[in-house]
């Protein structure tokens, strides 16, 4: 075989490789993403209890309520517009606190979601940036640099 | 009256990259050696006044000066010494300043250790980090002055974000910039040589310092960054791909693409443009990575309060620094010539091979990690992208990556035979097998984690079977192998003891994602819970106060068998200027595995306890520390000592004055 021929071959192998990994990249996004909603598209669409969802808006003042067993959080999210009640088993994340923005993951049973997951990462400014916008559709944003 | 020197600094920093970027293009076109070689004092200016500004920046927050915003934002009087000093960076226009501030110390290495460089080259290298250092100091003192003040000035400080003030983050970021600065050394001397023309063995032969020294710099950063995420989060994680984690991982998986496609560069002459794409596409991704952390698109502890106008501007600089060096790639590269051929079956592929797939990992994480910052900006749907994506397309992709780690280094330069390679392979097949009937035997788990622990031992049988090949163990006698072993090039020791640290990674990856259990439990002191076999009693739990916090500390002692191991202390820190809470994980770690505990808020039946048991996490620390440890061992190879070329060159000094103007 001639250089050109091997050249062929590392081309092919390449190409191989992209397509393998396009392959993983196109089926893995279809499985794995989680779509974000604020609380008022989950009371307009349906959704199945099998999709998991994140949810994100303000944990609303004075609604956070412990369990029996001490690990059990019950709170409210909301976007000023509608809520939606949370609950979740387990340590909450040290920046989660009520009037301040949060997003939890998991599923939507019935009317309550059952989150597994609650991610309270922000910037200085306390709020979680699908959650600024979730706001700003509802038309209840502050404005930056709301504390 | 300090911070305007500093301010004062930084401009005349500015002046200096001005003369520093100049330099080369005029000398080149006016032919004038002497005007080429301003570049190097200029360099060393340029370094000298941003140290200044950087001095005076520490001294503020230092003595805690509030006229100065930054530190009224970010500091706070009560705060212990060592986060005043290194909460300089720990705010976006003090890290800015540090970024600028080791690119200058990158271009004044360059200047001082690259005078074995061609002078016309190293005036165009060092014209190339000018250029980028312009940018960001531009950006600096334009959009993030770190010297602006305030009046009148508060009392006392906004304080430190409590989470940065820890010691492995007070010198991830350091780390973290001298590796993604690094790149930039090495993207300037791609550039100088797509413009001057010249890319061959020798240059391949200059870049390798500078991209190991920031690889090993990356390696240690991210290895830093990941033990804070597992020790201050309190998730019992370390790598949560997390979009700004994947940030500083991108540059790192093309600067291990740039390390093994310089060798064949290097040796063979081969691979120099795929080299030097590598070298524009590792910085690129670097500046990337600071675009996404600094212009607030991502949320995350990284980004501090954005401002549109810093995006804006990164994301121009970006674009200019990417598209005009990319341009000038597909102008120039065309023209090389390509070196040594070789076949399918050689050391050359098999590293062409790892090259790939690295590169391929790496647009993996690219799209995992921008899929849904397009979909917000095209469709206006969020959606997020998280470890699943991640595990069933990276992590699939470096399954080929450790099979051929093994086999590479066995193979010989141009072409290899089958014949000769598949017997030494045996060694690895045993040990692959022997570890996954080991570890389906203990009670195993799924079957990635089998496959994952047989890669594992597959690598560091190929690594010891290639080691004992160089030294002819058990061919000539023992004394005889010590010998050769002592003699062996540093390089080769290098790669030996990285791989091996790779292999050692990999169990620590496999164990922490497949045996890892936790339990959650509210306890009240005296309550008692047992977690793979050990008991952990909670004793007590109280408030301790501390220099800027009160923590509410818990008392766990852990017992196996009825005998004390350890007493942990897990705190939940109360951090009162900024109102926020921190978790400080206990860990008692056993090398083999860690028991960590973390203790939550209480509640009216008691407070709420976790406890992880982490199998082989610590080998993740080990194994990192290993490859950082290769890298430094092959930065010390004989070929890389400054003072070998510069000795041949006095005996000519005749030449090297009549080109440089020296």
């Amino acid at each position: 075989m001639k250089r050109k021929h091997w050249r062929l071959v590392f081309l092919g192998g390449g190409l191989g490789a992209l397509g393998l990994a396009a392959g993983l990249v196109l089926t893995a996004l279809d499985d794995t993403l989680v779509f974000f909603h604020d609380p008022s598209t989950l009371k307009e669409r349906q959704f199945s209890p099998e999709q998991r969802l994140r949810v994100g808006g303000l944990v609303e003042e004075n609604s956070v309520v412990r369990g029996g067993d001490g690990l059990t959080v019950r709170f409210i999210i909301t976007d000023l517009a509608h809520t939606v009640p949370v609950t979740y088993r387990g340590i909450l994340p040290d920046l989660f606190r009520e009037g301040q923005g949060v997003v939890a993951e998991g599923y939507l049973k019935g009317s309550v979601f059952q989150a597994d997951e609650v991610l309270a990462k922000h910037d200085e400014n306390y709020m979680p940036r699908e959650v600024a916008d979730a706001l700003k559709k509802s038309g209840n944003w502050k404005g930056e640099g709301t504390e | 009256m300090i911070p305007e020197i500093g301010h004062f600094a930084l401009i005349l920093a500015l002046a200096m990259a001005l003369v520093q970027a100049a330099a080369a293009p005029l000398g080149a076109r006016l032919r004038d050696g002497g005007l080429m070689a301003l570049a190097r004092p200029a360099a060393l200016a340029q370094f000298l006044f941003i140290s200044v500004a950087l001095a005076c920046l520490m001294q503020a927050f230092v003595v805690s000066d509030f006229s100065v915003v930054t530190v009224a934002d970010n500091s706070h009087s009560a705060k212990p010494l060592l986060y005043k000093f290194t909460g300089t960076w720990g705010n976006h226009e003090g890290s800015m300043l540090l970024w600028v501030w080791i690119l200058a110390v990158h271009g004044a290495a360059v200047a001082v250790f690259g005078r074995n460089l061609p002078p016309a080259f190293r005036a165009w290298v060092l014209a190339v980090q000018a250029l980028i250092g312009l940018g960001f100091l531009v950006f600096v003192l334009a959009t993030s002055n770190p010297f602006l003040r305030l009046d009148p000035a508060p009392l006392d400080g906004r304080d430190l974000n409590p989470l940065l003030q820890d010691p492995g983050l007070a010198f991830h970021p350091p780390l973290l910039y001298l590796g993604y600065v690094g790149l930039s050394t090495a993207f300037s001397f791609a550039v100088a040589a797509l413009i001057e023309g010249r890319v061959n063995a020798a240059w391949a032969r200059w870049v390798r310092p500078w991209t190991l020294l920031s690889w090993c710099a990356l390696t240690a950063g991210i290895a830093l960054g990941s033990w804070w995420a597992y020790y201050e989060l309190g998730w019992g994680g370390y790598w949560f791909w997390d979009p700004v984690e994947n940030a500083s991982f991108m540059p790192w998986l093309m600067a291990t693409a740039l390390l093994h496609s310089s060798i064949v560069a290097e040796k063979r002459d081969s691979l120099k443009s795929w080299t030097v794409l590598l070298a524009i596409l590792g910085f690129s991704l670097s500046l990337l990575g600071t675009f996404l952390v600094r212009s607030g698109v991502l949320t995350s502890v990284h980004s501090f309060a954005s401002d549109p106008a810093r995006g804006v501007y990164i994301l121009v600089f970006l674009v200019i620094v990417v598209g005009g060096s990319l341009t000038l790639y597909a102008w120039r590269a065309p023209g090389m010539r390509a070196g040594g051929s070789f076949r399918p079956l050689s050391r050359e592929s098999s590293l062409l091979a790892n090259n790939l797939l690295l590169a391929v990992g790496c647009a993996t994480v690219f799209i995992g990690t921008l899929y849904p910052l397009i979909l917000d900006a095209i469709a206006d749907q969020k959606v997020s992208v998280g470890p699943p994506f991640f595990e069933s397309t990276f992590v699939l992709l470096m399954i080929p990556l450790l099979l051929m780690m093994a086999v590479g280094p066995l193979m010989a330069w141009k072409r290899a035979g089958a014949s000769a390679v598949l017997p030494r392979l045996a060694v690895s097949l045993v040990a692959a097998i022997a570890v996954a009937a080991a570890v389906a035997a203990s009670g195993g788990g799924p079957w990635g984690a089998v496959l994952g622990m047989a890669l594992a031992g597959w690598v560091a049988a190929g690594v010891l079977t290639e080691f004992a090949q160089r030294v002819r163990l058990f061919r000539v006698p023992l004394a005889e192998s010590a010998r050769r072993a002592v003699g062996l090039p540093r390089a080769a020791w290098a790669m030996s003891i990285a791989h091996l640290g790779v292999a050692v990674l990999v169990v620590g990856t496999v164990g922490a994602g497949n045996w890892q259990t936790e339990r959650e439990q509210s306890m009240q002191p005296g309550d008692t819970v047992t977690l793979a076999g050990y008991d952990f009693e909670l004793q007590s739990i109280g408030d301790v106060p501390g220099p800027n916090y009160i923590a509410r500390r818990g008392e766990v002692r852990v017992l196996q068998d009825g005998e004390e191991v350890a007493l942990l202390l897990p705190e939940r820190r109360h951090y009162p200027v900024q109102d926020t809470w921190t978790t400080e994980a206990a860990i008692h770690t056993t090398w083999l595995s860690d028991l960590y505990v973390v203790v939550g808020e209480d509640a009216p039946g008691g407070t709420a306890i976790r406890i992880h048991h982490n199998p082989l996490v610590p080998w993740i620390w080990i194994g990192a520390l290993a490859m950082v440890a290769g890298g430094v061992v092959s930065l010390t190879d004989r070929r890389h000592r400054v003072g070998a070329p510069t000795r041949r060159r006095h005996s000519a000094p005749a030449v090297a004055a009549a080109g440089t103007g020296e």
